[in-house]
């Protein structure tokens, strides 16, 4: 039992803090809704309750997994980078006027919208790689103002060059149909991004943990000078680690743009780079924990939408029980007591039966 | 005499579940000098942070001036009159000396504003008192690590402990250091303090303590008169066989030159030059050894050598390939692999684990990876080999380097230098803070290195470590090099100490021996 405890500890401890999340989220409901119980159903269950929610768990964890990966090789460097947010948003815009400007059959002009997309989300994250690199400016500020930058920026494009006059909205002109990211279930918008996001967390896995590259980079993570004294290119590896995470936002903003809307609709940032701090922070900067953890976020979101929709939580106090379960599972030390005690104990019986062992 | 710490059934287990310290009892009295020693990974640090309240044991009791205490953490340990100065340097890297002096007690200007301008003069005062000098200006990453030890001395000195623990504060001081700072610790014992301290230098245990205790594998196994032993019976105590001591052997003909260096020169961000026209030059088949006090332009040097940092002028060369201007992995490219001075710093990834710690210099050839894939299952059984060679205590090739003792990480780094088949070895501290068996073994290694024909640059504040390995000496005060030593085999360290401390001088000293 220790043994199991011991092996599985963090996940058991994620469990556990959803657990005590969800029961600080029921004791807060019922202090402010009229209708107590139907609000925590459409709240816990109301994702699960309906075809359509569903998918739209689905579909929102798809560019949270992007942006997470994203976030989670910068992080591996030690580069808090949180430009996801405009490296996503620009690349969105730029891939859209590139989509709508060119004409090429089906399936190459969806690879080359996301290879123009992921090259714009490179670029994004090169520069303020390479200012951190080369002359120490800090890629934290750096990476903020490029989100300014990304914003006005991408509404300049599209708004100016790209919109559609015909609709009542900002809107771009539709992406021409070649280069939709086809929807497999009727009635929902569920799409291949999703299978592209899990395929490129799997990537970012393999990447990180076993190649060379990967381990330059969470070497450098760990100790900078020591990576130098190694004798690795520091420079190259920083800016390799921020290149990729921003082509991984980018392709997060494009596949959606691609799967569901197939036209640039956001007046307003999304907020997916954002949910892919969280994400990676949650997932612990690993690729494949950071698949769940997005599916938990964007599970949580939609219940909080589904909340705020059918029952009388405002959406300020759906925000609130969100940040409650987050900070309870992203605290490090929470439920650390009672881990040393299990390991002392199983350190102690180990120790026992080797010493029976060797009389 | 009263006991003012009594330490009493003491089981420690780490959270990684190593069981660290066992059962273990000590007494110490008050106005005495204390010693413990023991082997790499036997549990005496562990045990000092537990007194010190850094860390909390799951069993028995710790008790202070008669009463049963437990500090929730280090402050308020601090606040009860213990010092401690850990084996691995706690400064802040960012701050200055003066600032780490008086941090925590600062001093202050009207309520909110720091009093700089009497932080420096307290600090230089402190450190006339105590003879240890230190730049009280530059900022602790600047410095080496010797002169970083002595700060950490002072910082624990000024605060004026009633019992102040020292965990190797020897380790990178010199002689004349060490003998300065023992004078210190005798007039403390005078003046009604108490000293515990840990040392694997067992001369200066039978000097300094009154009282010794010995520790095996988690556990102490006596506690004894400093009077009623010798070093050899502390040795054999500790690792229960003879210890050999003695200079090693002559070296045949030393061959080619391997490293040469050529009036190089090095100026420092703020101007002020700190090497001067050193030359000297490493032969395949001997040991060259460089003794100075810490902090006289031998940390720069190495840096300079291994492609970390950039000289002024001159010229440095590797088999006749000039290596100015390259990168370290092309310098290691030439065979030479380099044993940092701090461990801590360059020398390991202390979150990351063993086996990622042992190819940090050599990940990306062939054996170890194929078109970019790592090959983790061989790089496993190729680090559980070094772990076994080189005697490393761990759990497993997979624990974190940062969970291991001072000495088995110095193991790790010194392994993975010593076993990339290196022609050039620079090795700077390369024992510090390895017990005995394990300096015995090191030693070997890099006699047989010399006797296989490879170049050796020895850099150490260990006298006796440079004495007993040396084939030639230089002597480096100041930046320049102020004497050179061709025949090692009847000197001590009374010929090299005015040297060092650049009261005798050599006319050009720095020229090259070899023409
Ligand atoms: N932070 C840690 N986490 C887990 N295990 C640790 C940690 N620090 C030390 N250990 C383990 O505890 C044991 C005792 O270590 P400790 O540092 O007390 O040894 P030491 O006697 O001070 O050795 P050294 O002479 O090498 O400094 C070792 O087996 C070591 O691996
Ligand atoms: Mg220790």
């Amino acid at each position: 039992m220790e043994k199991f405890i011991l092996k599985y500890f963090t996940l058991i401890r994620t469990i556990i803090a959803i657990l005590v999340g969800m029961i600080i989220s029921v004791v807060l409901i019922y202090l402010i809704s009229e209708m107590p119980a139907y609000s925590i159903k459409q709240f816990f269950l109301g994702p699960v309750l309906s075809k359509g929610r569903f998918a739209n768990v689905i579909e929102n964890a798809s560019p949270m997994i992007f942006c997470g990966v994203a976030i989670a090789i910068a992080f591996q460097a030690k580069q808090f980078n949180i430009g996801a947010e405009g490296a996503l948003f620009i690349s969105a815009a730029v891939g859209t006027a590139f989509a709508v400007s060119t004409g090429m059959p089906t399936v190459l002009h969806v690879i080359m919208v996301l290879v123009v997309a992921g090259a714009t989300g490179a670029i994004w994250g090169f520069i303020p790689g390479i200012l951190k690199a080369k002359w120490g400016a800090s890629e934290l500020v750096a990476s903020l103002m490029m989100n300014y930058i990304a914003y006005y920026g991408g509404l300049y494009l599209i708004n100016s060059h790209f919109r559609d006059k015909d609709a009542g909205f900002l809107v771009s002109i539709r992406l021409p149909e070649t280069a939709w990211l086809p929807q497999f279930m009727p009635g929902t918008r569920l799409h291949l991004g999703i299978l592209l996001a899990v395929i490129f967390a799997f990537l970012g896995y393999y990447f990180l943990y076993h190649t060379t590259s990967g381990y330059e980079i969470r070497t450098t993570g760990n100790n900078q000078k020591f990576a130098k004294f190694g004798g690795m290119n520091i420079v190259k590896v920083i800016v390799l680690a921020q290149v990729l995470s921003g082509m991984l936002a980018g392709l997060g903003g494009m596949t959606e743009v691609m799967g569901i809307h197939r036209r640039f609709n956001w007046q307003m940032s999304p907020g997916y780079g954002w949910d892919g701090v969280i994400v990676a922070i949650i997932g612990r900067n690993h690729p494949l924990l950071i698949i769940f953890a997005a599916f938990f976020l964007s599970y949580m979101r939609v219940g909080g939408q589904i909340l705020n929709l059918m029952a009388d939580v405002p959406s300020e106090l759906v925000l609130v029980i969100q940040s409650v379960i987050i900070i309870l599972i992203t605290a490090e030390a929470f439920l650390s007591t009672w881990k040393n005690k299990i390991t002392i104990k199983e350190a102690e019986r180990v120790e026992v039966a080797n010493e029976s062992v060797t009389q | 005499m009263e006991n003012i710490l009594q330490v009493k059934n003491i089981t420690m287990v780490y959270p990684t579940g190593v069981i660290a310290n066992k059962d273990v009892s000590m007494d110490v009295k008050k106005n005495s000098i204390h010693a413990i020693v023991g082997e790499n990974g036997a549990g005496k640090s562990t045990l000092m942070n537990v007194i010190f309240g850094k860390i909390h044991p799951q069993e028995g009791e710790v008790l202070y001036k008669g009463e049963k205490v437990s500090f929730k953490n280090p402050n308020y340990a601090i606040k009860a009159g213990i010092g401690m100065v850990h084996q691995h340097l706690m400064l802040a890297p960012d701050l200055t000396v003066a600032e780490n002096m008086i941090l925590g007690i600062e001093p202050k200007k009207g309520k909110i504003f720091l009093d700089t301008v009497n932080a420096l003069e307290i600090t230089r005062e402190v450190s006339k008192k105590y003879g240890l000098d230190v730049p009280v200006d530059k900022k602790i990453k600047d410095l080496p690590i010797g002169v970083r030890q002595r700060v950490e001395i002072l910082k624990a000195l000024f605060r004026n402990a009633e019992l102040l623990i020292l965990d190797e504060p020897t380790s990178v001081l010199t002689p004349q250091e060490t003998e300065i700072l023992f004078e210190t610790l005798i007039n403390l014992k005078e003046s009604g303090k108490t000293i515990l301290f840990i040392s694997h230098k067992l001369s200066e245990v039978k000097r300094l303590a009154d009282t010794v205790t010995v520790m095996r594998d988690t556990r102490v196994i006596t506690t004894r008169d400093a009077s009623d032993l010798t070093e050899e019976k502390i040795a054999h105590l500790m690792v229960g066989r003879d210890i050999n001591s003695g200079r090693i052997g002559e070296p045949e003909n030393p061959g080619n030159i391997r490293l040469a260096v050529k009036d190089l020169s090095y100026v420092d961000d703020e101007n002020v030059q700190i090497l001067k026209d050193i030359s000297f030059d490493v032969r395949a088949g001997e040991i060259l050894g460089i003794a100075g006090v810490e902090g006289n332009g031998q940390s720069e040097l190495i840096s300079i050598i291994t492609g970390l940092l950039k000289p002024a002028d001159g010229s440095v060369s590797v088999d006749d390939n000039n290596i100015i201007g390259l990168s370290p992995r092309q310098i290691r490219e030439l065979k030479v692999s380099h044993i940092p001075e701090d461990r801590m710093e360059n020398g390991v990834a202390d979150m990351a684990s063993l086996e990622e710690n042992f190819i940090v210099d050599r990940y990306y050839k062939s054996e170890f990876s194929k078109n970019g894939k790592i090959n983790w299952k061989y790089i496993k059984d190729y680090s559980v080999d070094l772990i076994k060679r080189f005697n490393i205590l761990t759990q497993s090739s997979k624990t974190a380097a940062g969970a291991l003792s001072g000495g088995n990480i110095q193991k790790v780094v010194v392994a993975r230098e010593l076993s990339s088949n290196p022609e050039l070895i620079i090795a700077a501290q390369p024992t510090r803070g390895v017990d005995i068996g394990s300096e015995e073994l090191i030693h070997d290694l890099l006699k047989k290195a010399r006797d296989d024909g490879k170049a050796v640059f020895l850099i150490s504040a260990d006298l006796d470590e440079i004495l007993k390995l040396s084939t030639r000496i230089i002597v480096i005060y100041d930046g320049h090099i102020t004497k050179q030593f061709t025949d090692c085999s009847n000197i001590s360290g009374m010929d090299l100490g005015p040297y060092m401390l650049g009261v005798k001088m050599e006319e050009g000293a720095s020229g090259k021996i070899h023409s």
